[in-house]
C-alpha cells in the first residue's frame, strides 16, 4: 500500500482520502441512523423494544412465512428449469447460448412494475387472476423469471467448469437415462452454483416490494411497507434485520465460493 | 403447385453456385434438439412475453378491440410527459453519480489504494447494498434525513437546518436515495474491468516515457471506455425500473411523481378516464428500456473485444 501510495502527490492524496472518507460516510451514516433509530422505541431509553414488538407480532410471523414459502418455491422451480436448460445448451446446442442468454435477461428490459400490469392484463378473466391461487401462481411466475439472470450465469458458470460431455458420455455407457444423468450426475456436480443462485434469488424474493404489494399478496415487502403508517421505530428495526438476511446470504454466497475455489459471482 | 417444382428443379440445376436456400439453411440450424429447451421458452412465453405482447397490442387498441392511436396519443398530456421527464432525468443524475463516484471506488479497489480487508469489505458490501433497494433502503433515509431522522436532529443542534428547504420526499431527496445502490451496482460491474488492466501495458507505456496522465488518458480510459459507457446505460435502466423506493418516499399519488409510480397508480384507479391508457404508459417504458439495453449490449460486446467483464 505504502509503495503506491508514493506514486501520488500530498495534495492529491488529500483529495482522495477526503473523496473516499466521504463515500464511506454516504454508506455507513444511513445504517447507523437506522440502527440508532430502532433503538428509541421506548421514551428517554435505548433498547431492543422495537426488535422485541415486531418478532412477537403474529402478522410478522404470517407474513415472514408467506415470504419464505415463496422464496422457496421460485428457487425450486428455477432451478429445475434452469439445470436442465443450460446442460442441454451446452451438450446438444451451443449455438442457442445466446438465444437463452438473451431470454434470460428480459427481466432488465422489463420492469417489475409493467411486468405485473402485462401480467394482470394478459391474464384478465383467465383463472389466474380470478383466483386467489391463481394470482398467487403469478407472482411465483414472475418472481422465477426475475432469478432467471442470476441462476442461469451462475449454473451456465458452473457448467462451463465440469467436462459435462464427458460425464454424460460416461454415464450414459454405465446405462444410465436422462432422468438419471441429470439427477444423480449433473445436479450433484453443479450444486455449488445452484446454491450460488438460490441465495441471491432468496435475497430478492424476501425483500420484494413491487410485485407482491401490487398484487395485493402480504408478504414480507408490503407489511413492512404498512408496518410504516402504524408504528415509529418498528420499520427501522425490520428493515436492518432485513438487510441483515441479505447481509448473510451475500456472506454465504462468497464462503461458498471460496471453499469451492471458484470465482467470485458478479451481479452481471 | 407446378410453379413451385419449377422453381426446386432450378434450385437443382445450379445448386453449386447459388447460397443455400432459405429451406436448406433452416434445415442446418434445426435439430430435434431444440425441444428440449420447450419448457424453459414455454414459461418465457408465459411470464415475460405474453405479459410485454398483451402491452404492445393494448396500447393500439380500444374497448371494444379495434385499432386506435388514441391511447398513445393520449400521452401528450403535461402530467404524464412530466413523469416520464423525471424519470429520465432522475435515472440520468443518479446514473452519473453512481458511475463517478463508483468509478473511483472500483479504482481504489483494484489498485492497491486500500489495504486488503478494506477491500473485500467493500466488495462484499456493494453485493449487499446494491440489492438494498425498496422499501428498507427509503427506511433507512427517512431515518437518517427524515423530518426526525437521526443527522437531521444532529444538524440542527449545531444550527444547520435541513428543513423546511430540504424535502426528502422530492426529486433531490430521490436522487440522495437511489444513488446509494447505484454506486455499489458500478463497483461491482467496473472492479473486474479494472482487473482486466494488464500490467503490462502499464509498464509499457512508462517505457516509451508516458506520464501517469498520458497513460490514463490514452491507454486505460480508451481500453475502460465502453465498460464505463456500458455500465452507465445498465445503472440507468435500473434506475428507471426502479418503483419500491419512491413508492415507500412519495406514496402512489402525490402532485410529484415518476413513472414507475404513475403506471402502478392504473392498477387501482382510472386517473386519466382512459383504461387503455395505462398500456401506453407502460409501452413507454419498454421503448425506454430497450433502447437503454440496446445501448448496454453495443458497449458490452465493444469491452469484450479487450476485457473480459462480468464473471465470463
Amino acid at each position: 500500500m505504502s509503495r503506491s501510495l508514493l506514486r501520488f502527490g500530498w495534495v492529491r492524496q488529500v483529495v482522495l482520502a477526503v473523496f473516499f472518507i466521504a463515500v464511506a460516510l454516504y454508506f455507513i451514516i444511513p445504517l447507523y441512523a437506522t440502527f440508532r433509530f430502532s433503538l428509541q422505541a421506548k421514551r428517554g431509553e435505548l433498547g431492543f423494544t422495537a426488535y422485541a414488538n415486531v418478532l412477537q407480532a403474529s402478522d410478522f410471523a404470517e407474513s415472514f412465512s408467506l415470504s419464505l414459502q415463496t422464496a422457496l418455491l421460485t428457487i425450486l422451480v428455477s432451478t429445475l428449469l434452469i439445470v436442465p436448460t443450460a446442460y442441454w445448451v451446452q451438450l446438444k446446442i451451443p449455438r442457442a447460448r445466446s438465444l437463452i442468454e438473451f431470454f434470460t435477461l428480459l427481466p432488465f428490459v422489463i420492469p417489475a412494475v409493467v411486468l405485473v400490469f402485462g401480467l394482470i392484463r394478459a391474464y384478465n378473466g383467465t383463472g389466474l387472476t380470478d383466483s386467489s391461487r391463481g394470482i398467487y401462481t403469478l407472482m411465483v411466475g414472475a418472481y422465477v423469471t426475475l432469478s432467471f439472470p442470476y441462476v442461469y450465469r451462475s449454473v451456465d458458470n458452473g457448467l462451463q467448469s465440469i467436462k459435462v460431455r464427458t460425464l454424460t458420455e460416461a454415464a450414459q455407457s454405465l446405462g444410465a437415462g436422462w432422468f438419471t444423468i441429470l439427477s444423480r450426475v449433473i445436479f450433484p456436480n453443479v450444486w455449488v452454483s445452484i446454491i450460488n443462485g438460490a441465495f441471491i434469488t432468496f435475497a430478492i424474493v424476501m425483500g420484494e416490494f413491487t410485485i407482491a404489494s401490487l398484487l395485493s399478496q402480504p408478504t414480507f415487502g408490503p407489511y413492512l411497507y404498512q408496518l410504516n403508517s402504524s408504528k415509529v421505530y418498528e420499520p427501522s428495526a425490520l428493515s436492518l434485520l432485513s438487510l441483515g438476511l441479505t447481509w448473510l446470504c451475500i456472506a454465504l454466497i462468497q464462503l461458498l465460493g471460496r471453499r469451492s475455489g471458484q470465482s467470485r459471482t458478479t451481479v452481471f | 403447385m407446378g410453379a413451385g417444382m419449377a422453381g426446386l428443379t432450378t434450385i437443382e440445376v445450379s445448386k453449386a453456385e447459388a447460397p443455400p436456400s432459405l429451406r436448406r439453411r433452416f434445415g442446418l440450424w434445426w435439430s430435434w434438439n431444440w425441444l428440449g429447451l420447450l419448457p424453459f421458452v414455454l414459461f418465457i412465453i408465459a411470464f415475460q412475453l405474453m405479459p410485454a405482447l398483451s402491452i404492445v397490442v393494448k396500447s393500439f387498441q380500444d374497448l371494444n378491440g379495434n385499432f386506435t392511436l388514441e391511447n398513445v396519443n393520449s400521452l401528450n398530456d403535461p402530467l404524464i410527459l412530466g413523469a416520464y421527464w423525471s424519470s429520465i432525468k432522475l435515472s440520468f443524475l443518479t446514473a452519473l453519480g453512481g458511475a463517478f463516484i463508483g468509478f473511483f471506488v472500483a479504482w481504489g479497489v483494484t489498485s492497491g489504494y486500500f489495504p486488503k480487508w478494506i477491500r473485500s469489505a467493500i466488495l462484499s458490501f456493494s453485493g449487499v447494498a446494491s440489492n438494498f433497494g425498496g422499501v428498507p433502503l427509503a427506511f433507512a433515509f427517512v431515518a437518517t434525513i427524515g423530518q426526525t431522522g437521526i443527522l437531521t436532529v444532529a444538524l440542527k443542534s449545531i444550527g444547520i437546518n435541513l428543513y423546511p428547504d430540504f424535502r426528502l420526499y422530492s426529486f433531490n431527496g430521490l436522487v440522495i436515495v437511489y444513488i446509494y445502490f447505484q454506486i455499489p451496482l458500478m463497483v461491482l460491474i467496473m472492479a473486474p474491468a479494472f482487473e482486466g488492466l494488464r500490467k503490462e501495458w502499464s509498464e509499457a507505456s512508462e517505457n516509451l516515457g508516458a506520464s501517469r496522465f498520458q497513460y490514463w488518458r490514452y491507454v486505460a480510459l480508451p481500453i475502460l471506455f465502453p465498460s464505463i459507457a456500458g455500465t452507465f446505460a445498465l445503472l440507468f435502466g435500473n434506475a428507471f425500473g426502479a418503483q419500491a423506493t419512491a413508492f415507500a418516499l412519495i406514496g402512489g399519488g402525490g402532485q410529484y411523481s415518476v413513472i414507475t409510480l404513475l403506471v402502478g397508480s392504473q392498477f387501482s384507479s382510472d386517473t386519466f378516464n382512459n383504461p387503455g391508457i395505462g398500456n401506453s404508459l407502460a409501452l413507454g417504458m419498454i421503448v425506454v428500456m430497450v433502447v437503454t439495453i440496446f445501448i448496454y449490449s453495443f458497449f458490452r460486446r465493444m469491452s469484450s473485444r479487450w476485457l473480459k467483464v462480468g464473471g465470463e
